[in-house]
């Protein structure tokens, strides 16, 4: 199925966690921040949080800036 | 603020955190995060400001700022750089809070691209309902008194007028101002965005200020690990000539050595 991540088409297995979703793009799971669409999933809920076709997926981390 | 009176125990606190380092630098516009981190280092700070954006899934190979810079070693005060509504800004600080665990933030509304000056009504927007969901905020502001005196009233834990535009390095534009919002805060005055040299820096604090917080200055000198350097000595300086009370100005000259005795 499809969702958007960080506004791109993204094609993720049907059931995908947000927990297996961060692991399989490498990322550091205490660092990003995860929104789905429009609401932050705290970190505590990510391995119970299913992707539906269609969610708007956000990961963002802290970056240089002043 | 209060007067300190011994210079060692002259801390900066702000909502409840001790820093030792009144100054604070940004972590954009370096060619480098390795070179962002010895800036760092040279210029003795303890927090750090950083911004949220989006992970990079193109490119893995791209450096990680904290890498280089780790939350473990400085205070990360995320920023919401880019936002020029309160909604973007809270959407932004919630997302950084959930990143990072942490509620000291700092809050910056900007009006348009090309002075980005702070859009004052939908900062103050933004304090209320950030302050109301348990942040603490240190807010960017324009060097206006009054709204100054809101953003403290509204429970801003610092108050960061410019000392001129973001990136300019046009130095403290409006030092009446700046010397006025000193005299009527409570908590601590932070001149943040226009320091272009050490002296601004010097200028700011002789005003009373408890900090100053710069980006481009140091990152864009020629030599930013010299110019942390010598921001950390003028942050210190100033200071200290703050406290020390300057002599009074005058019209004519007052001889240094003494008229009696003279051949």
């Amino acid at each position: 199925m499809q969702i958007k991540l960080n506004g791109e088409d993204f094609e993720v297995n049907d059931g995908t966690s947000l927990t297996a979703l961060i692991e399989k793009l490498g990322l550091n799971p205490k660092s990003v921040a995860v929104e789905r669409n429009l609401e932050i999933v705290p970190k505590s809920l990510h391995a119970v949080t299913k992707l539906c076709s269609g969610d708007r997926i956000e990961i963002v981390e802290f970056v240089g800036g002043g | 603020m209060a007067l300190d009176t011994v210079s060692g125990d002259d801390k900066l606190v702000i909502a409840g955190r001790e820093f030792g380092s009144r100054l604070i630098i940004g972590t954009g516009k370096y060619e480098t995060y390795e070179q962002n981190a010895r800036a760092a280092e040279a210029a003795g700070v303890e927090m750090v400001t950083v911004a949220v954006r989006r992970v990079n899934l193109t490119d893995k190979t791209q450096p990680r700022l904290t890498d280089h810079v780790s939350p473990e070693t400085y205070t990360f005060l995320p920023n919401t750089a880019g936002c020029f509504t309160a909604d973007d800004a809270i959407r932004t600080l919630r997302l950084a809070r959930e990143a990072g665990g942490w509620s000291l933030v700092k809050l910056e509304v900007l009006s348009d691209q090309k002075t980005l000056y702070p859009d004052m009504s939908e900062t103050l927007k933004a304090a209320e309902l950030l302050i109301k969901d348990g942040f603490e905020v240190m807010v960017y502001c324009s060097d206006d008194p009054v709204y100054a005196r809101r953003l403290e009233e509204a429970g801003c834990c610092a108050i960061m007028p410019l000392g001129s535009l973001i990136g300019s390095g046009l130095g403290i534009m409006n030092p009446v101002n700046i010397r006025l919002i000193v005299e009527q805060s409570r908590v601590p005055v932070i001149v943040d965005a226009g320091v272009g040299t050490a002296s601004d820096a010097a200028v700011a604090m002789e005003l009373g200020c408890d900090g100053v917080l710069m980006n481009t200055a140091i990152a864009e000198a020629k030599d930013p690990i010299r110019m942390a350097r010598a921001m950390k000595h003028a942050v210190i300086a100033g200071r200290e000539a703050y406290h020390a009370g300057r002599m009074p100005r005058k019209r004519y000259a007052d001889p240094s050595s003494p008229l009696a005795g003279l051949i």
